[in-house]
Formats: structure tokens, C-alpha cells, sequence
């Protein structure tokens, strides 16, 4: 099947303008009539939830977290981009468009990208007028630093806690609806299956994450803001409960998944330190601003960092990217980082890291700046590692930090399932194959507070929706389709834990379909993940009952998924055998080791569907069509 | 950076099976613990070991793991997020105890906090007064060019030391009263900062201290231990900031 991305037609510059117009509209006084689900509260959650409740319909909000202020989005550091062009710098919609579609490697919707560039600039607006309390210069305007990936300072930021301050801002919008009764929220719910009733999305089987109990939930429209799914890797910089279990259950009702193999591999976080980790730590992008990325030039050099002379250090990114230096894309960091490890150049002790170093910056600004820029980073640091940054160099390495690939939509955000919308980390649509730097901020809330507000009534007003109640027979089958998970997960009683059986696979993952990937290690995954879906069916042992407040279970059922989805990652970086951004195939590299794309086989979205257990999925492909820019070779030397 | 080394550790831990049932301190050994683990690390490898010999695992609440969220808060021998200052549980790091120590775990008391299970508490009074004022009333669409009000940099970075607040509500396990003051006083703090919310700040503050009270939480004890245990050092001039914010909207809802 080739899919339609339903781009509308006309000018870049004029097609959501135009497509705006051309929407239905549904009628302010209609609006209290329709139900609309929106499961998850982090940017794009909160955001649309918010937004839609202003607008007047009703709006059930679901969160796993007990609060919806503890949404994931919260962790995000460095910033969000807008191209505002408050710098006077050079600085327009078009070009944070472009750096956005060439960031991603020619792997994006060219017109979703234009439309996120275009509305960046109001979210600006409303993240202030909401009390924001973003950076600013002594005039008392917004201030702007730049970010990987670009020549433009357009990046604003609240300290190194931007993420916090701007969910917290969209969390108080949604309190408010929530206090005029215009959203309902439903906190420690897990979302557990998406109903589907005459080929619609018409509601949500969640699991009462206190009681026990399943619930069900009937609406006109799912919106899917539930986050990406990087702890398939067991170790990322994801949050605890992040999961992939709400899109993958909509996966198996008919919702195609887009990419599902582009992975960020972040340059900048914490390197592992035992086998009981469960968790990484990021250190933001920003960082890379005035931290210098290096390694000693001899390879086993064991010397502590100060006893290396200057001229026997290696600050491998300036070298080969004079250009951008420091702040290339976290794709290219990412890899040569891990290169010259692999070159027995890494440091610490397990080889596995970089130094970025701060010497310079600190006797060019002096340690209060750096302090007043980084301080809670270099508080994080020194609380984990134990070593103080503002002496030594911190280490760093390269860890799981965002998922590209998510549920396919097209332009109206929806996906193959009609009535079923996906927004945030959650869709696959505005990154291509490498996401750049306080871009993920930009997209949650575009789509949450912009997007699918309109695209959202197009749906309702143009859509003719029987009234569905919970009672309906399709709300039962998946009712009972949950209840038999539980009680089979329950009911194995082996040998091994969940955590144990997820660091497995974690492993296998890492190895075969992180940093860089082979025909041959990818079939090697394939095998691997299937054995171990067989043995986690046969040996995990979850302890306690169904019907009250238990973690392992939650976090079975997730590992459960994970380990049907992993598969699906594995073929997808299996069938394409070019390299774009975050994925490497080593089969496909130019002759200094960058990555190689093949546009003339490649340049396609792959959408996958399930076809059943024990079935291949199938592939089915988006055309890209690069009208407005000319895909090359991206180069940042 | 220290060589890590393991310990040899004893935990006496709150354990409750719901919100109804009676609860009681339950003793573990905790061997060989890296002091290189965070102490949300060293539960989920007491955890496993708990499953693997057949008895229920420690519930409690985590989600981000880097101190940002606000879902993690034990109290830790006795002090909200444990001994180390400004930081939450899952940042707490087990090279902070030492060799053979018994570590007592309870989950926050509070009236307003009622008890989930084992260390898990509902929080969800804290969303509750945030719902009764805790923002500025803005529509999506309708707001003005971000550059069109200067904010001076010392007001604004002053609202963003309020803003901080990560909503973990160590500052009421931590006081004598169960006093939210601090948490409703950072919220107040951070908002009559900014000129955007300044048009609602009388409301707001009536509106926040009344959900408050309504909830169950105490008045505020005036001994500052919510200060102390704060992981994101919001300070106690965020409570003076809220009486004066509270007084004001009172003498002018009593003028007008």
C-alpha cells in the first residue's frame, strides 16, 4: 500500500494557512456535545488537553504518573527553538524549517516540518503569557543560546530546566480546565488497549492503577500523547514508567508504526557505571555551547586528564567539523564519540567515554558564569559521579535519549485507525532520522496547543459518529483481551524477574540495533529478541495479586510489549540498508565514515502494521517528495 | 572520584498493603550494596531479591530518576528525602551511609497524603490547589508578542527560584503541622513575580489558601524544617511572600 500523507497542495509558505480555511469547523455551542480522549499529560498531553478544554469540548485526560505535572517532558533540559529572530542573526521560519529537515537527513515531511517551523513562533508567545519565567538579558527581553545543528542563537531556555518550566506552564492551563470542569482527569490510569468500533477510534480500556480495576472509556477521538519508547533499551535517559505499551496495543488495532528503528543516541550523558543501573543521566546539549569534547591522541593512555599536555589531546569534533565544532547534530557526535572508543581512545574506566571539558570556558567567563549557566548540571554531575566538573572534566557517553519513530499520521496528526490521533514523541512525523537539539519541546506543544486543536474538529465536524457507550460489544472483547494478559503474566510464575529479563534485552538491542548496525547483527537481533519473548512467556515471575497497586505487574505487562516491539525496531533497521542519521548502517558510509544515504531507494517513511501474532508485519511506504529543498549529502565541516 | 565499595546494610521499611490496612516496619538485610548506587537502585535490587524468594517487592514511587519530577519521597531515618541536602530520593547516593547501618524507610505522613501502599502516598491534594489558582487564565491563540512586556532579569530569575518547586511534598512530610505553606507559597511567589499574573493575584491567593485548608493541611509551624528538606532549596521567604500576598488580597477584598 502507498500511503497518502495528505499534504495539502499550494505554496510551503501557504499550506497550513490554506488547509486551516479549507477545515471544517465545529460550532462553539456543538462542541460541549463531543467526548475527547487524550491519554498522557507531558507537553503534548497537557497541551491539547488544555487547549480543547478551552475550546469547549469535554476532555478525559489520562496520566500513569499520580500527578500530571510528572510527565517525562519534565526532565528535558537545554531548551525549545522558535524563529523568532529576536538576535537579529539571520534567523527565519524557512531556515529553522530547513535546518530542521537537514538535521533530520531528508528523512521528514517537508510540510509538516514548514507548519511546526511556522507555529513555533506563537508557542513562544503563549509559554510567556502563561508566567513562564524563561532566561533574560538586563533589558529585560528574552535571551537566546544556540543549540546543536544550527548557526542562529534560537534557542530559549529557563536555566537547565526548560522542560520543567514549560510543562509546568502547560500543567497550569490544564488545572484550570480541570477546575472549570472542562477536562476530567484521571490520574494512575494506564492506558492497556484502544477500542475500535466501526473501523473508529472510540475509546480506551485503562487499568486503575491503585484499585486494580479496569475501566472503560468511550469518546469520539483518542488523541495518543504517550512518549517514546527508548527503554526497549532497559538503560536510556527515558523516565521509569515511559513505556510503549499505549501505542503498541494501538499498533495491534490497526495503527501503522513510522520508523520504528530511529533512535536518538544522545552524545552528552552520564557513562554507565554498574550492572545495577536502571537508569542514565543526561547532561544537556547545551552543555557542548562551552564544553570542549576530547580524548587523549595515544591510544590506553591511562594519565589523568591534567597530566595530558595540550598537544597530546584530541578534540576530535573541532578537528573534523571546524565549522561546527562542538555543536554538531547528536547523531554525528554520538558516532564519533563511540569511533574513537572503539579505537581504544576512550576514557574512564571501562574505555567507554569522552572527556568535555571546561577548563577553557571557565578562565574565559570565569567559574560564577558557568556556575549561573550549568550550575544544576554541574550539581547533577558531582551528586552522581562524585567528581567535581568544575575541576575535572566531566566523562561523558552517548545513551538512548528520544524516539524519531512512533505511530504513523499524516498531516491532520491522524493515523491509520481514523478518529485515533498521535501528537508529541508519540508520532513519527517532524524529525526524520535524527531529531536536533530543543526541537522536542517545539513539537509537543505545536501539535498540543496548534495542531490538533484544528485538525482534531476537522475530524468531528466532517465524520458522521453513532453514540458509542462503554456497554458496546467491542468495549467487552477488549476488556477481556487485557484481562487475559494480566492473568497469563501472572499465571507463569518462573524463575527470572522482569528487570531481569528487560536488562536482557536491553543488551540485545544496545549491541545489534543502537549506534551503529549490520545486515548481519540485525538478523543476529531478530533470532535473539524471539528466543527471549519465548522465555519471558516461560520464566518471569511477577509477585502479588491483579487487584491492587502492583508495580511489577505494570511493569511486566510494558516488558511484554517491549519485547514484541523490539522485533519490529529490528526489521525496520533491517530493510534499510542506506545510512541517515541516527542509523548507521556500517554496510553504507561515505569514505570518512559519514553516513550514507541512498535516496534513490530510500527516500520513504516505512509504516508498518501488525498482521497478527506469530505474523511478519508488514511494510508499507510514504513516498518523501522534496519539492522546497534539495536533499545532499549533509555536511557540518 | 572514591573506589565504590559494598555495604552491609539493614532496613527497617514502612510496609502497608493498602490504603485501609494497618501498616508495620518490616526488617531486610541489604548486602552488598555499591555505594556507587543511587538509593532507588539499591530498593530495586532489594526488590528482585525480595520477588526471586517469593514475597512481595517494596512499593514506592519513582519516575524520572534525575531529581526533576517530584514522584520519589521517602523519609529516610526520619528526614524527608534522607540525609544528604537538596536533593530527592532518587538522587540520594549510598556512599552517604555507612558499613552495618540500619536505614528506617516511611512513606510522608500527612493527613492531606493518605497512604497508598508501603512508601506510595496520593499527593493529588497538591494538583488540587493548583486547580484552584495556581495559573495565569490564558487561552491558547490569545497571547501577546513574548517580547512585548520586559521582565527585569532579577525578577524573573527570582520567580524561576520559585517555579523550581518540583511538587514532591517533602516540605509537608518534613513539618509538625503537615503545613503546605511552602508549596502554595513558591507557586504564589513565582506568579506575583511576573506581570502576567499579577492581574489575578488576589484571587489566586484566597482561592490556593482556601483549597489549602480544605484539604487538611496544617498552618504553618514557623520552624523552617520544609526549608531544610527541600531538594530544590525553595526558601522560607517564599511563605513570608505568601502572608503578605494573603493579607494584601484580604485588606483589599475588605476595602472594596
Amino acid at each position: 500500500m502507498i500511503l497518502d500523507g495528505k499534504v495539502p497542495s499550494g505554496p510551503l509558505d501557504a499550506k497550513w494557512d490554506q488547509h486551516k480555511f479549507d477545515m471544517k469547523l465545529v460550532n462553539p455551542a456543538n462542541r460541549r456535545k463531543h467526548t475527547v480522549i487524550v491519554v498522557g499529560t507531558g507537553l503534548a498531553g497537557a497541551s491539547a488537553a488544555a487547549t480543547l478544554g478551552e475550546l469547549g469540548y469535554n476532555v478525559l485526560n489520562f496520566t500513569i504518573l499520580d500527578s500530571p505535572r510528572r510527565a517525562h517532558s519534565i526532565a528535558a533540559q537545554g531548551g525549545i527553538n522558535a524563529a523568532k529572530n529576536y538576535k537579529n542573526d539571520g534567523d527565519s521560519v524557512y531556515r529553522l524549517f530547513y535546518d530542521t529537515i537537514k538535521g533530520g537527513d531528508y528523512r521528514a515531511r517537508e510540510a509538516n516540518v514548514y507548519r511546526l517551523a511556522q507555529v513555533s513562533v506563537d508557542i513562544i508567545d503563549q509559554c510567556v503569557a502563561q508566567g513562564i519565567p524563561f532566561a533574560r538579558e538586563y533589558g529585560g527581553l528574552l535571551d537566546n543560546r544556540s543549540f546543536g545543528g544550527a548557526q542562529v542563537s534560537r534557542t530559549f531556555y529557563a536555566r537547565g530546566q526548560t522542560g520543567q518550566q514549560l510543562l509546568l506552564g502547560a500543567y497550569s492551563s490544564l488545572m484550570r480546565q480541570v477546575a472549570g470542569g472542562q477536562v476530567e482527569l484521571f490520574a494512575r490510569r494506564e492506558m492497556l488497549d484502544l477500542v475500535v468500533v466501526d473501523g473508529h477510534a472510540r475509546g480506551i480500556v485503562v487499568r486503575n492503577l491503585v484499585t486494580g480495576e479496569l475501566e472503560r472509556y468511550a469518546a469520539d477521538a483518542v488523541l495518543l500523547c504517550t512518549g517514546g519508547y527508548g527503554n526497549v533499551y532497559f538503560l536510556s535517559t527515558m523516565a521509569g514508567n515511559s513505556n510503549v505499551t499505549a501505542a503498541w496495543r494501538c499498533a495491534k488495532r490497526g495503527a501503522f508504526v513510522g520508523n520504528p528503528s530511529f533512535v536518538q543516541i544522545h552524545p552528552t550523558c552520564i557513562p554507565v557505571s554498574g550492572d545495577y543501573q536502571a537508569k542514565l543521566t543526561l547532561m544537556s546539549e547545551s552543555l557542548r555551547n562551552d564544553g570542549r569534547v576530547w580524548v587523549p591522541k595515544q591510544k590506553g593512555d591511562t594519565r589523568s586528564p591534567e597530566k595530558i599536555p595540550e598537544d597530546e589531546r584530541d578534540y576530535f569534533l573541532e578537528r573534523k567539523y571546524p565549522s561546527f565544532g562542538n555543536l554538531v547534530p547528536r547523531d554525528v557526535a554520538s558516532r564519533n564519540a563511540k569511533v574513537v572508543c572503539d579505537e581504544g581512545r576512550g576514557v574512564g574506566a571501562s574505555g567507554l567515554a569522552v572527556y568535555l571539558d571546561f577548563a577553557d570556558a571557565i578562565e574565559r567567563l570565569g567559574e560564577d558564569a558557568i556556575r549561573g549557566r550549568y550550575g544544576n548540571l554541574f550539581d547533577m554531575y558531582k551528586e552522581i559521579v562524585d567528581e567535581n566538573p568544575y575541576e575535572v572534566p566531566m566523562r561523558i557517553y552517548p545513551a538512548v535519549h528520544y524516539c524519531m519513530g512512533g505511530l504513523w499520521v499524516d498531516y491532520n496528526l491522524q493515523t491509520t485507525v481514523p478518529g485515533l490521533f498521535a501528537l508529541g514523541e508519540a508520532n513519527f512525523s517532524d524529525h526524520g532520522a535524527n531529531r536536533l537539539g530543543a526541537s522536542a519541546l517545539m513539537q509537543g506543544l505545536a501539535d498540543g496547543y496548534f495542531v490538533a486543536p484544528y485538525t482534531l474538529a476537522n475530524y468531528i465536524a466532517s465524520t458522521k459518529l453513532e453514540k458509542v457507550g462503554t456497554d458496546h460489544a467491542a468495549f467487552a472483547e477488549a476488556e477481556n483481551a487485557v484481562q487475559q494478559r494480566i492473568d497469563k503474566v501472572l499465571g507463569v510464575q518462573g524463575g527470572r524477574t522482569v528487570m531481569d529479563l528487560h536488562r536482557e534485552l536491553g543488551g540485545i538491542m544496545w549491541e545489534y540495533v543502537g549506534m551503529a548496525r549490520t545486515r548481519e547483527g540485525l538478523e543476529t537481533a531478530v533470532g535473539k529478541i524471539r528466543a527471549l519473548r519465548e522465555q519471558f512467556w516461560n520464566e518471569v515471575k511477577v509477585p502479588g495479586r491483579a487487584d491492587n497497586l502492583n508495580k511489577n505487574l505494570e511493569l511486566a505487562l510494558r516488558v511484554a510489549d517491549y519485547m514484541e516491539f523490539a522485533e519490529m525496531m529490528a526489521l525496520d533497521a533491517l530493510q534499510r540498508t542506506e545510512s541517515c542519521g541516527c542509523h548507521f548502517r556500517e554496510e553504507s558510509q561515505t569514505p570518512d565514515g559519514e553516513a550514507l544515504r541512498d535516496d534513490e531507494k530510500f527516500s520513504y517513511v516505512a509504516a508498518w502494521e501488525y498482521k497478527g501474532e506469530g505474523q511478519a508485519p508488514e511494510m508499507h511506504k510514504e513516498e518523501l517528495n522534496f519539492e522546497f529543498v534539495t536533499p545532499s549529502q549533509r555536511s557540518y565541516k | 572520584m572514591s573506589e565504590a565499595k559494598n555495604l552491609n546494610l539493614r532496613l527497617r521499611v514502612w510496609r502497608q498493603p493498602n490504603r485501609t490496612a494497618p501498616g508495620r516496619f518490616v526488617e531486610y538485610p541489604a548486602k552488598g550494596v555499591s555505594t556507587d548506587m543511587s538509593f532507588l537502585e539499591m530498593l530495586d535490587v532489594i526488590n528482585d531479591r525480595l520477588i526471586l524468594a517469593g514475597e512481595e517487592p517494596i512499593a514506592f514511587d519513582y519516575d524520572c530518576r534525575e531529581g526533576i519530577c517530584g514522584s520519589c519521597g521517602i523519609v529516610i531515618n526520619g528526614v524527608a528525602h534522607g540525609p544528604q541536602q537538596g536533593v530527592a530520593t532518587c538522587q540520594l547516593y549510598m556512599r552517604h551511609f555507612k558499613d552495618g547501618a540500619v536505614i528506617t524507610l516511611e512513606p510522608w505522613r500527612a493527613k492531606a497524603f493518605p497512604v497508598l501502599k508501603d512508601l506510595v502516598v496520593d499527593r493529588s491534594a497538591f494538583d488540587r490547589i493548583i486547580a484552584a489558582g495556581g495559573y495565569v487564565s490564558i487561552n491558547a491563540g490569545s497571547a501577546p508578542d513574548a517580547n512585548a512586556i520586559p521582565i527585569p532579569k532579577p525578577d524573573a530569575d527570582a520567580a524561576f527560584d520559585s517555579a523550581a518547586c518540583i511538587g514532591c511534598g517533602a516540605c509537608v512530610a518534613a513539618c509538625k503541622n503537615a503545613s503546605a505553606a511552602l508549596f502554595v507559597g513558591a507557586k504564589i511567589t513565582h506568579l506575583s513575580l511576573m506581570p502576567q499574573g499579577k492581574v489575578e493575584a488576589g484571587m489566586r491567593v484566597m482561592a490556593m489558601i482556601e483549597k489549602m485548608e480544605e484539604e487538611g493541611f496544617g498552618a504553618c509551624s514557623n520552624e523552617g524544617e520544609c526549608e531544610a528538606v527541600c531538594p530544590k532549596g525553595i526558601s522560607l521567604s517564599n511563605i513570608a511572600k505568601l502572608n503578605r500576598e494573603y493579607f494584601r488580597a484580604r485588606l483589599r477584598r475588605f476595602w472594596s
